[in-house]
């Protein structure tokens, strides 16, 4: 696709060229100048100590018995571990999923005329982002301790049906809900800055056509929006990711909880921690190649 | 009440952005068919004035109607209750804008810009949208262009699709906001001749402007605007050769 209309020009470019003759130059030009690009001898210096030292780490990591390879192999695809590795998926799509959710509520809320949604929105992200994720999930994990029974009624008054705490928030179910509610605070910042970042002349524009709010906001405000909440929407995923290991403390079996146990038991404390490094250098890898093609996607009609 | 035949009536409309009056009771009346350039230096309020009448800014006094219909508002007993933004997204469907830097969608084909309003505000069904799209844009000389996306284009051909994007919703007013002012020198005249062509076919339109050529070509009244007021308005031929304000004069003899 050509940037202005005119494609006679476009044609018209080889036919120019055709009359101009390649004749000898004229005995008093000048003589042709070579142009010689900057040297950079430092970077190659730069290259080859780098070099050095990375030959030198891998060197290390094959000769060094420490390290117990043979350990790594046998349970780098273990059973126990990759239904922890599964686990710890589960825990990253749907805190991700229910916090990206919740957030883009909250963000369009903190943008909202209405001062009350506003309020309340401020009010979330402030109190959510206070509170330490580990103290946070803590809180949910005991929510039993604090109020066993959960009763649906009359406000202070009777209840209609309940449910045992126990029963409702199991450690999973809390690790969910600790890890969405916190992960919805920090996601609505960044949903808020996506949308900011989108030229105001674009609402207005959909405004002056009679689009309606909600069309606005899907179709015109969140794809423009996506540009700039894709790279920081990612790092928090793949943060996510790795921050599952907190919930250790809560003794759900995900990879680095399932490591813990099993060098606990055979004392491998090295290749253990190895194990659960690759997996999560791998997958945050996976991740990261996501990130690329999603951006690729929503890049449509931009020139950068 | 209303001007016979009258499609747009502005009435002592006045506007401040915080201490800063920028319309200080402004009368308009453009009746069906007509074409009013309206002219001022910067910041005399024209731009403003055209977006209240598109609802884009609200009044602080005075009302705004167009085909009989006040905008923004619904009059009961002698109060005016301000309308739901239902209800004026509604009322905006009838009248279309085009913007000084043509906010086009970046994110959507040419295509996708014009089909978007009449599929999502009217409900039209997308296939009869997709077929006047591409009416519209082999008139206004674009036809080749329906899968560029917008920053493929040239200022001019981008304006021209902001143009085509306004006339799908079949507005019964057209408000131009300094149209051509964003665009290089041998861009403009594409988009009079379009501005021109829809002229002629008896559109009605307010165009804020600083071609004082295409005021004295196409207009049916030329308004002059300053400091918030309109200062005279008339045909062409008086206000543009004959100004009775010394406001005017001083103007016009700096931009002719």
């Amino acid at each position: 696709m050509s940037l202005t209309s005119d494609p006679p020009v476009e044609q018209a470019a080889p036919q120019q060229a055709a009359p101009q003759r390649a004749g000898p130059p004229p005995a008093d030009a000048p003589p042709a100048l070579k142009v010689v690009p900057v040297r950079h001898p430092w970077r190659w210096a730069a290259i080859v100590v780098t070099a050095v030292l990375i030959a030198q780490f891998i060197h290390g990591l094959v000769t060094n018995p420490a390290w117990e390879w043979e350990v790594f192999a046998q349970f780098f695809t273990a059973e126990t571990v990759l239904r922890a590795v599964w686990t710890t998926l589960q825990l990253t799509v749907y805190g991700t999923a229910l916090g990206f959710a919740l957030g883009i509520v909250l963000a369009f809320m903190r943008l909202s005329a209405s001062p009350f949604l506003r309020w309340v929105a401020f009010g979330y992200i402030w109190a959510f982002r206070s509170i330490p994720l580990i103290v946070q999930l803590l809180f949910w994990f005991n929510l039993a301790y604090l109020y066993k029974r959960l009763d649906f009624g009359i406000p202070f008054g009777p209840g209609f049906f309940h449910f045992d705490t126990m029963g409702l928030v199991g450690a999973m179910g809390a690790a969910v809900l600790g890890l969405a509610l916190h992960q919805a605070a920090y996601a609505a910042e960044i949903v808020r800055g996506g949308v900011l970042a989108v030229d105001g002349g674009q609402l207005e524009a959909a405004a002056a056509l009679g689009i309606p709010r909600l069309r606005q906001l899907r179709r015109i405000v969140l794809p423009q929006a996506m540009r700039s909440i894709l790279p920081n929407a990612t790092n928090e995923v793949i943060s996510l990711f790795k921050g599952t290991s907190i919930v250790s403390v809560m003794a759900i079996g995900e990879l680095f909880y399932q490591v813990q146990v099993i060098y606990g038991r055979n004392g491998r404390v090295v290749p253990l921690l190895m194990v659960a490094t690759a997996w999560y250098i791998l997958l945050t890898t996976v991740l990261s190649v996501l990130q690329y093609y999603v951006e690729r996607h929503f890049s449509k009609g931009a020139t950068r | 009440m209303s001007t016979q035949g009258a499609m747009v009536e502005v009435r002592s409309v006045r506007k401040s952005f915080g201490s800063l009056e920028v319309l200080k009771g402004v009368d308009l009346a453009v009746r069906t068919g007509e074409v009013a350039v309206v002219l001022g230096p910067s910041g005399s309020g024209k731009s403003t004035l055209l977006r209240t009448i598109n609802h884009l800014e609200k009044v602080d006094s005075g009302s705004v109607s167009v085909d009989g219909a006040l905008v923004g508002y619904k009059q009961s007993g002698n109060k005016l209750y301000e309308l739901r933004e239902r209800e004026i997204l509604k009322q905006r469907t009838e009248i279309g804008f085009v913007f000084q830097n043509f906010n086009l969608f970046p994110h959507l084909t040419v295509l996708d810009n014009i089909t978007e309003a009449p599929v999502s505000a009217l409900g039209r069904p997308k296939k009869g949208a997709v077929e006047s799209a591409r009416a519209l844009l082999a008139r206004v000389g674009l036809a080749d262009k329906a899968d560029a996306y917008p920053r493929q284009l040239s200022g001019g051909q981008q304006q021209r699709v902001a143009i085509a994007r306004a006339l799908a919703l079949e507005p019964k007013l057209l408000l131009f906001d300094e149209p051509t002012s964003a665009l290089d020198p041998e861009l403009v005249g594409e988009v009079l001749d379009v501005i021109k062509d829809l002229a002629h076919q008896g559109t009605t339109m307010i165009v804020v402007t600083h071609e004082i050529g295409f005021a004295r070509e196409v207009a049916d009244t030329v308004v002059f605007m300053d400091g918030g007021r309109i200062v005279e308005q008339g045909p062409p031929g008086e206000v543009l050769d004959h100004p009775r304000h010394e406001r005017t004069k001083s103007f016009l003899s700096k931009v002719l």
